[in-house]
């Protein structure tokens, strides 16, 4: 009888063992299947961001930085400086997320997809990583430009930073996603980061303290979500912040989770991709 | 073990916009099949194969695939399923290779292990040659072909097509014939939806008709074919005729003076008319069937359906 237990026992663990050895080849397939798309494209993906952030470096940061002086103790280019690495994360992980998931709608090879006994978390998990590679890389990559014009720049908190950045990139990925299961048209995935998301991060005091504001400004800026991200991530590049860290990543923490269950809410309904 | 490849059970659909697309159909597919699902446009061809790949959601009924339901074994089921859409839904951009090896991964297959079915299969259906091209860049023929090495690589046991030959030269169109015959041969049960008539006729061995949301009829080709009462017989002359002859229990016309179509009764015997014609100093150089008995019954079917 014991025999026959441990037979079963072993049979279901094998079952499952290959159950997982799929799942995981086809997250894997997806993700890479994400990244070999942004850099087919890197003249669209990854050079634009570079090419932004150096004219910012050179008009904000070289040519106007030193008439402003010092911004929280700090140089005004090196007070940029993480303020402008997070806007090319924000914005490049939304838009690598819409834009794949809205094209693979628009292109019906979301059927590829539908039809695979993919599971929903892992559909969703490989779009966000593609979102997260590339907002990554496009990090790495502002910030190497930015030590081409601020060569002394040292990081005071490596973990805070490469937690927020993880972090931050996960949110925007999925918010890119909501985004995108929703759009009906490509205008419908440009207006979010058009006309909601980048005038919010410009104003959630990425060129600025919100110190320096007057104090109805300042408490009108509370309210900006994009804020929390920014000065968090500040936190850990420079070690100042004008929000509560503990705070902004509880927030932060809150917000993937909200997100990731409503996405994979969409996904079981078919939410804009199943009739 | 199931009897049946696939197993439908009052499958109803009704789309957002009150569209009833289903309207409880019932049907049954058996293991090793060839069957042909016909019917007009937005007579719920498609909706069906949707659902059954999980492209549409339902609103009632049941369906198993190898008797896995698609509510309670839906990955199983999966497994289990290739489906040839209508519309081309792989992405253009990448090259014919990487768009097979990725169908495979969703499949939980590495790429090690499917390089050599995709080769395997590539080469069996001719786009090996064009493995580095991207996609975008095929022709029609050829993106069909893409669409059915893609559907094939995971290797199901049902394979549905959606009107796979539609726009496609018919050199092509037989090759893909004779490819889907040697795969059903080997085993795969496969359900075809065409608007080629002929192409059902040719393939399959059961036929299924569908029209306003309900079925109907199910039964086999041969069945379905010894329902025609009448056959069409289509005689090229040898002289010009400047009328139709009038022989009696044989209806005749001139379709052009050296062509002469007969409708005859499946009671009768084509050796009376011959007979007749010989009398009349009518001789024939060639004879063939009148193309195409099984859409002169699919019309009356929907006809009649409609009435």
């Amino acid at each position: 009888m014991r025999l026959i237990d441990l037979k079963n026992y072993l049979s279901k663990w094998l079952i499952q063992m290959k159950n997982n050895f799929r799942v995981s080849v086809s997250l894997w397939t997806l993700t890479v299947k994400e990244v070999r798309r942004f850099l087919r494209i890197w003249v669209q993906t990854l050079v634009p961001p570079a090419v932004t952030m150096s004219l910012y470096f050179v008009i904000f940061g070289s040519l106007i930085g030193p008439r402003i002086g010092s911004m929280d103790g700090f140089d005004y280019i090196q007070y940029m400086i993480p303020g402008l690495i997070m806007l090319s994360v924000i914005t490049n992980s939304y838009n690598n997320v819409v834009s794949s998931f809205y094209s693979v709608k628009f292109q019906k090879s979301i059927e590829e997809l539908l039809i695979s006994p993919m599971p929903n978390w892992s559909i969703l998990l490989g779009f966000v990583l593609g979102g997260v590679c590339r907002g990554l890389l496009i990090g790495i990559i502002v910030f190497g430009v930015s030590l081409l014009f601020y060569p002394d720049f040292t990081v005071a908190n490596p973990l805070l930073t490469i937690v927020v950045l993880l972090l931050t990139a996960i949110l925007f990925s999925l918010m890119g996603f909501i985004n995108a299961v929703f759009a009906d048209s490509f205008d419908d995935i440009s207006i979010i980061p058009t006309f909601i998301l980048t005038p919010l991060i410009y104003l959630g005091g990425v060129f600025y303290s919100i110190n320096i504001l007057p104090d109805l400004w300042r408490s009108i800026s509370m309210a900006n979500p994009m804020l929390y991200v920014v000065n968090t991530f500040r936190e850990g590049m420079l070690g100042v912040s004008d929000v509560s860290i503990s705070f902004s990543l509880g927030m932060i923490i809150t917000f993937i989770l909200v997100l990731t269950s409503s996405c994979l809410y969409l996904l079981k309904k078919g939410t804009g991709i199943r009739q | 073990m199931a009897e049946y490849a696939l197993e439908i059970n009052n499958l109803q659909k009704v789309y957002d916009n009150n569209i009833v697309a289903l309207k409880g159909i019932d049907l049954k597919v058996a293991k090793g099949d060839f069957y042909a699902l016909l019917g007009p446009n937005g007579a719920g061809k498609s909706s069906t194969i949707g659902i059954i790949g999980s492209l549409v959601t339902k609103t009632a009924g049941k369906v198993s695939v190898f008797g896995n339901d698609i509510d309670t074994d839906l990955n199983k089921a999966k497994s289990l399923l290739g489906v040839v859409s209508q519309e081309i839904n792989f992405s253009q951009f990448e090259k014919v290779l990487d768009i097979v090896v990725t169908q495979a991964g969703f499949y939980g297959i590495p790429k090690s292990t499917a390089m050599p079915k995709v080769e395997n299969i590539l080469k069996r259906l001719g786009l090996w040659d064009k493995r580095n091209v991207q996609a975008r860049t095929l022709s029609g023929g050829y993106k069909r072909r893409l669409m059915i090495a893609k559907a094939l690589i995971h290797e199901p046991q049902l394979l549905i097509l959606d009107e796979p030959t539609a726009g496609v030269d018919i050199e092509l169109r037989r090759e893909m014939w004779s490819f889907l015959k040697e795969i059903n041969k080997n085993g795969t049960t496969i359900i075809l939806t065409t608007h080629y008539l002929e192409e059902a006729e040719q393939l399959c061995r059961n036929i299924g008709i569908i029209d306003h949301g309900t079925i109907v009829a199910d039964t086999s080709m041969k069945d379905l074919l010894g329902r025609l009462n009448v056959q069409g017989f289509v005689f090229d002359l040898d002289h010009p005729l400047d009328e139709a002859p009038v022989i009696e229990g044989f209806p005749l016309k001139l379709e052009d003076p050296l062509t002469l179509v007969a409708a005859v009764n499946k009671d009768r015997s084509i050796n009376a008319l011959f007979s007749e014609l010989t009398k009349l100093n009518i001789k024939i150089k060639s004879m063939r069937n009148e193309a195409n008995r099984l859409e002169e019954l699919f019309i009356e079917m929907v006809n009649s359906n409609e009435k």
